[in-house]
């Protein structure tokens, strides 16, 4: 029961990582960024709730105010820093997000200090339903869980219904073609890029009312978020929801072994499923393992 | 082919072979350090190698085969951890740590069949799980202390001064022989196919080069290359704890030294390293503000000086220090005005 009890566990933890990922799923499949200051965003939304909320607003009046100012911010991330890198080639957005992320880790390490931090939402951060004596499911799990169904579902439905959900589909697949027959690839990205940072800063909140923080641990959610999207499949978003799920689990049950284990069995399912790929590819393709490695002529 | 139409291709220039007896004439010179140095400027000389070595590895990866690494501490850390279980296991303590690159080298290979035929992002995040990976590995062997690290009780049983020596010895000629295993690299075949494979995978593939076994010999040195750092800086440190020899500020640093003196480029990362050196020694006790000064630093260096300051200094005047590449010169003198100085496989990094 208690193993059933912890899959239950690493499946709504499954709903954060989800949460997290979306962004960075929904940069790669329009731009083919890799975003590698993602975490470091979710993680500037966070504080600028904590902010907020120290200040006086409650909790959702200041996520209202932090989403929209997260979208701001994705918008000057594009216009000030992606765009440009983009025009340069594939390798340089990945050197400006790395270095972008430095900056607001340390940025924020100066502002706020060592000092470790929790969003305080009261109650709701450890009531739960008691489902049988040994499995409990707390409120918030399950909230970060719907609200990532939620916002997946509306993504999906954004993606296939709304005309700049449309371009930007087409976008995904050739940005000239699409601009050919009057798709505006710019707005086009923009859009993406509001879209994705508010997503991070959605996430960057539920992981502060479920656990501490400080200005360093961006890097961590990034990862976590990646092995999600990598799982699930590059730019699929239900992918990233199982993807995410399969991270969770895996971390939850790697818990239950030796609680040191948590995040190893999570990083080594990833490695597992690149390398079950990778099996699977070289057996796909003619030659076998060996010439697929390239080891042979 | 060339000379018929009147054009000359030659690899080595009278600057390029003067510049490159300088470059060994420098590494002889610095052999004699210790006799020459005090104990400070050693130290200090030993440091600096450590960024030459850690810089050209990313610039091998980054510039020449376009593998974009955020895990590069992993095989640094290992390259200590290996030099700490060789000791451990009785072998001599500066055999352990000149073979502690090798055990990183070897570690590498394994792991490149999991993470070598991502591309470009996959590859960057993934080596930072492997690297996480080996870090959280580390964390859990009680034999070197876990968390808590453990010394190298061996070397501190040397005199200092001697001490000081060997790992200055072992610090230069480490970066030398890795100095001399990209630059051979780089003229060698595999050199130009890692160059092809950096601006266009798919095209490089298509006209025949191997892919995969061009990336796993650019991978596997630069593992042995960051282990041997490492190895090096345990040395000089005689501590080792995991969470600083893993973490991820290696790798910034790298890609700051790389950057700044010019991706893609020989010289440029040495540039680098030597500035990286001044400004950590200026301001490393400035913390906070000095990171996100490297940060900065970096994505200006991205966007607007993409080849960075070495880079920019050949492409405006057009010379070349070393014979890595191949010059096309008109005969009677003068560069043929439509052709690159390079060859295309060496064209710029875009």
């Amino acid at each position: 029961m208690i193993w059933v009890n912890q899959v239950v566990q690493g499946i709504l933890l499954g709903g954060y990582y989800a949460l997290l990922a979306t962004g960075l799923s929904l940069l790669f499949g329009v731009m083919r960024i890799i975003n590698l200051a993602h975490g470091d965003l979710a993680v500037v939304g966070l504080f600028l709730l904590w902010w907020l909320h120290d200040q006086g607003l409650s909790v959702p009046a200041a996520l209202a105010v932090m989403l929209p100012a997260m979208a701001l911010a994705g918008i000057l991330l594009q216009r000030v820093l992606l765009e440009r890198s983009l025009r340069s080639g594939v390798l340089v957005p990945l050197l400006t997000t790395f270095g972008l992320a430095i900056v607001m880790q340390n940025l924020l390490f100066e502002k706020f200090g060592a000092d470790i931090r929790s969003v305080d939402i009261g109650t709701f951060a450890y009531n739960g339903w008691k489902i049988t004596d040994e499995i409990y499911v707390g409120h918030l799990p399950v909230v970060t869980f719907c609200v990532a169904v939620v916002l997946l579902g509306a993504l999906q439905l954004f993606l296939s219904r709304a005309p700049i959900g449309r371009s930007m589909r087409a976008t995904a697949q050739d940005p000239d073609t699409a601009e050919l027959v009057g798709v505006n690839a710019r707005a086009v990205y923009l859009v993406a890029a509001a879209i994705a940072v508010a997503t991070a800063g959605l996430a960057g909140a539920f992981l502060g009312m479920r656990t501490t923080f400080d200005a360093y641990v961006g890097p961590t959610q990034l990862i976590y978020a990646f092995e999600a999207v990598v799982i699930g499949g590059l730019g699929s978003l239900w992918g990233t929801l199982f993807g995410g799920i399969v991270i969770g689990v895996a971390q939850t049950v790697g818990a239950q072994i030796k609680p040191q284990y948590s995040i190893l069995a999570g990083h080594l399912v990833f490695l597992a499923v690149l390398g079950w790929r990778l099996v699977n590819g070289a057996i796909a393709a003619r030659g076998g393992f060996r010439a697929a490695l390239g080891l042979e002529t | 082919m060339n000379a018929a139409q009147g054009l000359k291709v030659e690899r080595w220039t009278p600057l390029s072979a003067v510049a490159t007896a300088g470059g060994v004439a420098l590494l002889v010179a610095l052999a004699f350090g210790p006799v020459l140095f005090g104990a400070n400027a050693l130290d200090n000389l030993t440091e600096l190698y450590v960024y030459v070595i850690l810089a050209a590895m990313w610039n091998a990866l980054a510039g020449y085969a376009g593998l974009v690494s955020v895990g590069q501490q992993a095989f640094f850390g290992l390259g200590a951890y290996a030099a700490v279980q060789l000791t451990n296991h009785g072998v001599n303590v500066w055999l352990a740590l000149a073979l502690a690159g090798l055990a990183a080298g070897a570690i590498s290979l394994p792991t490149s069949f999991f993470v070598l035929w991502l591309r470009g992002g996959e590859f960057a995040i993934g080596m930072w799980v492997v690297a996480e990976v080996f870090h959280l590995l580390v964390n859990l062997d009680h034999s070197v202390g876990g968390v808590t690290g453990t010394s190298l009780i061996a070397l501190s049983s040397y005199d200092p001064v001697e001490r000081r020596r060997y790992t200055y010895w072992l610090a230069l000629a480490s970066m030398a022989v890795l100095l001399a295993a990209v630059f051979v690299l780089l003229r060698s075949r595999l050199g130009a196919s890692m160059q092809a494979i950096r601006d266009d995978e798919q095209a490089a593939g298509s006209v025949g080069v191997r892919v995969l076994r061009a990336k796993l010999v650019v991978f596997v040195l630069a593992a042995i290359g960051c282990g041997a750092a490492g190895a090096v800086w345990l040395a000089g440190q005689l501590t080792f704890q995991p969470n600083s020899y893993f973490s991820v500020q290696w790798t910034a640093y790298m890609l700051f030294m790389a950057l700044v003196g010019g991706l893609g480029t020989f010289e440029g990362p040495i540039i680098g390293a030597v500035i990286f050196f001044a400004i950590q020694n200026q301001f490393g006790e400035e913390g906070v503000w000095y990171l996100v000064g490297l940060g900065t630093a970096a994505v200006v260096f991205a966007l607007l000086l993409p080849r960075g300051l070495w880079g920019t200094v050949e492409d405006r005047f057009g010379i070349r220090l070393l014979p890595l590449g191949y010059r096309v010169r008109k005969l009677g003198g003068g560069r043929a005005p439509s052709t690159s100085p390079r060859v295309a496989a060496e064209s710029e990094l875009t």
